[in-house]
Formats: C-alpha cells, sequence, structure tokens
C-alpha cells in the first residue's frame, strides 16, 4: 500500500488516481499510524515552502516521515514535496526541511544563464538522465515531464539522478538511498509519469 | 529544452462540448471525456476546460466531467468559467484542476487574483484576458468580449502578474473566429510587459499560424478550439510540422 501523505498541501485528486489508474493500491491519509503501516510514502506538496513546512509539523507528521525514510521506506516527493527533502530553503526567508537529502532550495530566477526565460519554470521539459536507475526502468533519456516551479534544488550534485535544461542544468530528479524525489509532476506527465510511479511502486 | 505548449479548450455547456463537429476517431464529439480522452492521446499538452454553463444544474455536471476526466487524463488541467471567489476555486482544484483561469470574476474584484495566489499558488492561478483594440489602444473587455471596460489591456496583465498570476491566456477579439493568424502584434505588446507564460488565443487557422506564433520567443503556447474539434488541423501532424520548423515540442 502507498500512502499519499496529505497535510493540507494541495491537492491529491489526479495523484491518487493515476495510481489508482495504475492499479496500485494507495490511500490519502494524514494518520502518522497509515505511514507507518505502508510500503512506501509520496510526499506532494505545491505552494510555498516555508508554510509547507509548516503543516507538515503541525500535522505532526514531519518526525514521521524522518523516522520512516531513516528505517529505509521507499519515499516519494514530489514537487515542493521534493523540495521539502532537502535541508533547507531560502523562499521567503530561510526554512528549514527534513534532511534527508544534502542540499538547498533556492530562486531560480537570479541563476537562469538566459534571463529571458520565464520564471515559473512551466511546462514540458526533457529529463537528461545522469545516474541509471532502477526508477527509470520505464522511461527513456530524453522523455518529456511537466514542470510547475520558481524554486529549483542545488548544491545537491552527489545526489542528483536526473536534470532538464532550463539554460542552466535544473535538478529534476534527486536520490539518497531509499528517498527520492522529482521536481516535476509524474501525475501530470502522461505516460512517462505513470511509468515512474509504476516503477517507484516496485521498489 | 522546454517545449512550446499546443492547448485545446473546450467550452462546456449543460455537461456537452460545445461546437463539437465531426470528429473522426471519436465516438461522441460533444462527450467531453470522450473528447478529452482523444486530445490526451493525440498529444494535447494541456487541456483547457470553460464552463458556459448558466445553470446550478450544469454547474454541478461540469465538476462531474472535471473529476471524469482528471481520473484518467495525466495532464494538466486548466479549469476557467465563472470563478469569482475562493470558494469557485476549490471547488474546480478538489475536482482534479490544476490550474484555474479567472477573467471577469479578476475585473470585478481584482484582489482575487492575490487571494487565491497566496492561497494555492501562483503557479494555480491564470489570468485571462479578452482584448480589443479600441482608438489605437488595447482595451480589456468583460462579459466574454462584449463589454469594453475601458482599462488598457497592458496595464491590467502587468497588474495581474504583480498580484501572482502565474501564467496569462491572452485572447484577441480582433483575431477571434477570423482564422487569419494569431494577433503577434497584440501577444508582443503584452510579453514585454510581463515576464511569466503567455498562452495565446484566437485566430488559429493552419497549421503555418503556429509555426509563426512560435517564432516569437516570448510566446508559450497556443490554444485554440474549433480548427481542433472540426478537424481542420490534427494535433499530432501539427506537432510534427512544428517540429521540422525547428519548434521544440513533446512528441
Amino acid at each position: 500500500m502507498i500512502a499519499v501523505i496529505d497535510y493540507g498541501v494541495g491537492n491529491l485528486f489526479s495523484l491518487s488516481s493515476s495510481l489508482a489508474y495504475l492499479g496500485l493500491d494507495n490511500m490519502v491519509t494524514s494518520r502518522a499510524e497509515d505511514l507507518q503501516a505502508a510500503d512506501r510514502l509520496i510526499l506532494p506538496g505545491v505552494g510555498a515552502f516555508g508554510d509547507a513546512a509548516a503543516k507538515l509539523r503541525e500535522s505532526g507528521l514531519f518526525e514521521v516521515v524522518k523516522q520512516q525514510a531513516a528505517a529505509g521506506k521507499p519515499l516519494l516527493g514530489i514537487c515542493l514535496g521534493m523540495q521539502l527533502l532537502f535541508e533547507k530553503s531560502t523562499e521567503y526567508g530561510e526554512h528549514e526541511g527534513l534532511g534527508l537529502i544534502p542540499g538547498t532550495v533556492e530562486a531560480l530566477r537570479p541563476d537562469l544563464a538566459d534571463q529571458s526565460l520565464k520564471v515559473p519554470h512551466i511546462g514540458w521539459n526533457s529529463l537528461q538522465i545522469i545516474k541509471d536507475d532502477p526508477l527509470f526502468r520505464y522511461i527513456q533519456p530524453g522523455d518529456y515531464v511537466y514542470y510547475v516551479h520558481s524554486f529549483y534544488a542545488k548544491n545537491c550534485a552527489a545526489n542528483t539522478l536526473a536534470v532538464s535544461d532550463y539554460s542552466i542544468p535544473v535538478t529534476g530528479v534527486v536520490r539518497a538511498a531509499s528517498v527520492y524525489g522529482t521536481q516535476f509532476h509524474p501525475e501530470k506527465s502522461g505516460e512517462v509519469g505513470l511509468n515512474l510511479l509504476k516503477a517507484f511502486a516496485e521498489l | 529544452m522546454i517545449t512550446k505548449r499546443i492547448v485545446p479548450c473546450l467550452d462546456i455547456r449543460d455537461g456537452r462540448v460545445v461546437k463539437g463537429l465531426n470528429f473522426q476517431g471519436v465516438q461522441d464529439v460533444a462527450d467531453p471525456v470522450e473528447l478529452a480522452r482523444f486530445y490526451n492521446r493525440a498529444g494535447a499538452d494541456e487541456l483547457v476546460f470553460y464552463d458556459i454553463t448558466a445553470s446550478v444544474e450544469g454547474r454541478g455536471l461540469f465538476v462531474d466531467i472535471l473529476r471524469r476526466v482528471a481520473a484518467e487524463v495525466f495532464i494538466p488541467l486548466t479549469v476557467g468559467g465563472g470563478i469569482r471567489t475562493l470558494a469557485d476555486f476549490d471547488r474546480v482544484l478538489k475536482c482534479g484542476a490544476d490550474k484555474v483561469s479567472v477573467n471577469s470574476g479578476a475585473i470585478t474584484n481584482p484582489d482575487l487574483i492575490a487571494e487565491a495566489a497566496q492561497k494555492y499558488g501562483n503557479q494555480c492561478v491564470v489570468l485571462s484576458m479578452d482584448v480589443k483594440r479600441v482608438d489605437g489602444s488595447f482595451h480589456l473587455f468583460a462579459k466574454g468580449g462584449r463589454e469594453d471596460t475601458g482599462i488598457d489591456a497592458l496595464e491590467w496583465a502587468e497588474f495581474g502578474v504583480k498580484s501572482g498570476a502565474g501564467e496569462l491566456v491572452v485572447n484577441s477579439i480582433d483575431t477571434d473566429g477570423v482564422k487569419g493568424g494569431f494577433d503577434l502584434e497584440m501577444l508582443d505588446a503584452v510579453a514585454v510587459r510581463v515576464d511569466v507564460p503567455i498562452i495565446a488565443s484566437g485566430g488559429a487557422g493552419n497549421m503555418e499560424h503556429f509555426v509563426e506564433l512560435f517564432r516569437h520567443p516570448a510566446v508559450d503556447a497556443g490554444l485554440a478550439a474549433s480548427i481542433f474539434h472540426h478537424k481542420q488541423v490534427l494535433i499530432p501532424d501539427l506537432k510534427r510540422y512544428l517540429r521540422e520548423n525547428g519548434i521544440e515540442m513533446r512528441l
């Protein structure tokens, strides 16, 4: 069973639907017991980092997620959920994340080599696979995935599995042991995204 | 590289697609779920649904359709039509919408943009604007393009983005329905004022029009309805053609 962690941030309908579409048993939940009982966890999220980190703490799940990840349970952070895996973010002040992956989350705008590019980075971008991984079992290098974000993970090269080119390499997929994160939305990336979720469920 | 996006738009009234005619490969062209499925298979990069229903029953049908589409079509879904309050945002986001498009609702209550952006994030708020030339300047129109607000459209675009809109849909009333090409002059005028993605709407008549559109680097997506619904342009052909012309496309 996959537990989709509901901590009051964002809309989980599509994510839960995509798992159901794949025939994967899943539960949208905010209960610690469910997270402990699940085989796998997905940490979603949209909005601002500080707000989401605060909500995750208020829900009492911050430590539970950390413990479960430390115990080796596969965890997938998506979009802001991926950003929360890092040590800290500078989005509207400095905020502490889960610290499961070394690195920081910072604004995309000042780092872009091509300043004529738009922020948010919204749309389909191709994935360059840097390190092969079982997560990519059903997808190909160059496959397109759907991004929507204004902040990105950096100083995390050692843990980066894939990037997308946006005049700089934007961190796309990260991993530390059984903790994974995707900056893009697999549940909105068509067939490619479904194949990635399928691979996650088989890890 | 990021791709340009091809976005079919479905106007829905009382649970049916308006103007859905003669479509091969689709059993019931007026069934929004069937049509969404078809466009997804054809490679549409995102779908826009406009609720043009007036009745309460129609509104219920609309969210039901949205839920059914979101349960099996896993690409971004934008929803607009009748969005006036945060409760309206909530209603469609709960049913699987990723982005919510505001138009007249933001003209009546400009604070709606900032309130929604704060609550749901900038990426969720799309400002849709109907624009027409009046006495040599671009005016913002309300009520489905029927009423001149007298507001300068370029200033409105700038205000919208400052308030937190993460994307703009620019619909040119001047070129809409004419099928003579997108309103490149208008799009360029808006693009120099904002730095968020711009979705062009109004005027698409053939594949060449999309090539012209995407040669303007500031435009990120092209939206159209009838040429796709009426099979005048097929999305797989269009995307291949654009890629042959050097435009980055997801195939």
